[in-house]
């Protein structure tokens, strides 16, 4: 029977299944992070170990504040703590770790690409929900709560019934100055922030294909927020070449066993999926999001929505709290929306290619409002130094940072002040996720730089074709 | 784990659509270790208004809803990061089970890992409950996890499904990882026979 990749995966993965259909299945690679204290805390506490710790990354991103080189640097005797104390966890259960003084620490969705822990065909989980991340590759990749957290640690396992499949296919190209994100951007705005839930979405089409792998990671990351538990891509020569020669990648004969084992992942022709949906690439613009919900994904070029156009009373009243929240009013231009300041980073938008699309905006320019740039890990931050991307940042009036989750989650007190107004290249634009009152619109890197220089969000097409 | 059975607690209606677990718990309490107490952390912000006053527009901050021992929510419950601190807000705040037409995929998992029945029922059903919710405040639900149906206040019972191997830990109040210990022989068989299958996965 036609498989899709998904199911070849899940049933390479499979070490008990139960007559009710609940499966044990085994954990390739499991991350850590500085917010993994409360699965290790399980673990102690009931005097387990940790079962597989040549299995199990990990690096401190999520509380690490961006201006502090090392422990001794972190003024926050709370903040020092969760890192010292993921320090110690790690350096006594034996993990693959890189602390603040590694030149290969950095968000743990950066890192697990960059240094080859995430391959195809594996099924990787994470205490993060953006641990879909590593679907580009053609892993099986999901986020799990703490009590998983310890529950991995303890067996190298877990117990998941088997979720229903969903395939998104985005047909041709997408059009200049339109990336990943505006196409993550623009499924969410179609199938809405449930429209996945209870499925593993594999993207296909041309116009995912031709995604470079950072994009594809971007596009994946967001998968989450869409309701989805994983979001995959199928391996081709674009994932074998960026997986070739990275310190956990297979080498030698292994490496060619490897590659042949990968090539039999994409799914096969006349593979069924539970639910089939389809986008035109050439259909996609530039992307912000207006409300405070993944799904409120307007092209640069609209207008606020109005509530009284929309018809379904909950709607309604939903558009009507976001607006007030947002402090925007009904049929307002997206493009007159002024902002406060600008965020580039996090694990959706904080690799090499999104720093290189930032900086080509700001080159020779002049940031008009606050911005911020958040390298995703050491070696984006080192590559991206070798390039000079942080010299364009500086001059342009940006702020250049040391890698982390920063103002993405917020667990470091990176926010940004009451009641102002982000655009952010994160991947959450809930209420207060970035602050008491802080209103957050979400966009590409190339869009953030644009709001930034022209203090207002700007179709980033126009703003190229200036120079 | 707590175990649960069956529950009867009056219910509170959650009317808004993606509630996401950033609003359950904000991130400045994810610093505190699940062995201390998260009571008073849920909808920590939304119960506030910007002056840091309990607002009086917002359902839990009302009697009877202020004690309401389930939830009747709406699309997308729990929607968004993985911070199982939402569960045990949820739980400290003395709330066992919700009722919504669907969940974030790992907040729903997070519930049961905590003794917490997290109940899936049509968009109408859950339409209905909330429309006699708000109608009679302090009107009670019962939650049978053993015949796995829910009773709303007018007496009409609905029926639900918990993944057969939850509902036997949630019942039972079975810690996972001893549960999955007891297969710990298919586990090291399986790691024995990943090594030569799969080779290439350990450089």
């Amino acid at each position: 029977m036609a498989k899709s990749m998904f199911e070849k995966i899940w049933d390479d993965h499979v070490v008990v299944e139960r007559d009710d259909g609940q499966t044990l299945l085994y954990v390739d690679r499991h991350l850590c992070h500085d917010g993994s204290f409360q699965g290790y805390y399980t673990l102690n506490s009931q005097g387990r170990t940790l079962r597989r710790p040549d299995l199990t990354w990990g690096s401190p991103d999520h509380y690490r504040p961006t201006d502090a080189q090392s422990l001794n640097d972190i003024s926050d005797p709370a903040l020092r703590e969760k890192v010292a104390l993921f320090d110690k966890n790690a350096a006594e259960s034996g993990i693959h770790y890189y602390g603040l003084d590694s030149e290969k620490m950095g968000v743990v969705h950066v890192i697990g690409p960059e240094l080859g822990i995430t391959l195809p065909g594996i099924m990787l989980v994470c205490g993060d929900s953006h641990t879909a991340t590593h679907g580009a590759l053609g892993a099986f990749a999901f986020g799990i709560g703490a009590s998983e957290v310890a529950h991995v640690m303890a067996t190298q396992t877990l117990w998941q019934k088997k979720p229903k499949s969903m395939r998104i296919t985005v047909n041709g190209e997408v059009g200049f100055g339109v990336t990943g994100k505006d196409v993550i951007l623009a499924i969410i705005a179609k199938i809405s922030a449930a429209g996945a839930a209870g499925h593993v979405v594999e993207f296909a089409g041309s116009g995912i294909t031709a995604l470079s792998m950072e994009e594809r990671m971007t596009v994946c990351n967001m998968t989450i927020e869409a309701g989805g538990r994983a979001g995959m891509i199928a391996p081709d020569e674009k994932t074998y070449a960026y997986c070739k020669g990275r310190e956990f990648a297979p080498a030698g004969e292994k490496w060619d066993r490897a590659i042949e084992y990968w090539k039999t992942l994409p799914s096969d022709p006349g593979a069924v999926f539970d639910k089939e949906v389809t986008l035109n690439g050439a259909d996609i613009a530039p992307m912000v999001t207006w409300g405070n919900s993944p799904e409120n994904g307007l092209p640069v070029t609209g207008a606020v929505p109005d509530p009284a156009n929309e018809p379904d009373p909950e709607k309604r009243e939903a558009i009507q709290g976001a607006l007030e929240y947002m402090g925007i009013s009904a049929g307002m231009q997206i493009s007159d929306i002024a902002v406060d300041q600008v965020y580039i980073g996090s694990c959706t938008n904080g690799r090499i290619e999104d720093l290189r699309a930032a900086a080509a905006v700001a080159k020779g320019r002049k940031a008009v409002v606050a911005a911020r740039v958040v390298p995703g890990s050491e070696p984006v931050r080192r590559q991206a130094v070798e390039e000079g991307l942080d010299k364009i940042f500086l001059e342009a009036g940006f702020e250049w940072r040391l890698p982390g989750c920063a103002s993405c989650l917020c667990l470091n007190d990176e926010i940004f002040a009451p009641g102002t107004r982000t655009a952010s290249t994160s991947n959450r634009n809930f209420m207060g996720r970035q602050g008491e009152r802080v209103r957050t619109h979400l966009v590409s890197p190339a869009m953030a730089a644009a709001a930034a220089i022209t203090g207002h969000f700007s179709d980033v097409r126009d703003l190229a074709e200036d120079k | 784990m707590e175990k649960f059975t069956t529950l009867t607690a009056v219910a509170a209606p959650l009317d808004k659509a993606n509630i996401d677990t950033d609003q359950l718990v904000p991130a400045p309490f994810l610093r505190r270790p699940r062995s201390e107490s998260f009571e008073g952390v849920l909808f920590y912000r939304v119960r506030r208004n910007a002056d840091g006053e309990m607002r009086d527009d917002f359902i839990l901050n009302k009697a009877p809803f202020d004690k309401a021992g389930i939830f009747v929510a709406n699309r997308n419950f729990g929607c968004g990061s993985s911070r199982e601190a939402a569960a045990w807000a949820l739980v400290a705040a003395g709330v066992r089970a919700v009722i919504a037409p669907s969940f974030g995929d790992i907040h729903y998992n997070n519930e049961m890992n905590n003794g917490m029945v997290p109940v899936i029922l049509p968009v109408e059903a859950c339409d209905e409950l909330r429309v006699q919710l708000h109608a009679d405040p302090g009107a009670e639900i019962t939650v049978d996890l053993e015949t796995q149906t829910v009773t709303g206040p007018d007496g009409r019972t609905y029926a639900f499904t918990i993944p057969a191997f939850n509902r036997y830990r949630l019942l039972n109040g079975l810690d996972e990882i001893d549960v999955t210990l007891e297969s710990d022989a298919e586990i090291a068989a399986y790691e024995a026979r990943r090594v030569k299958t799969a080779d290439w996965l350990f450089p």
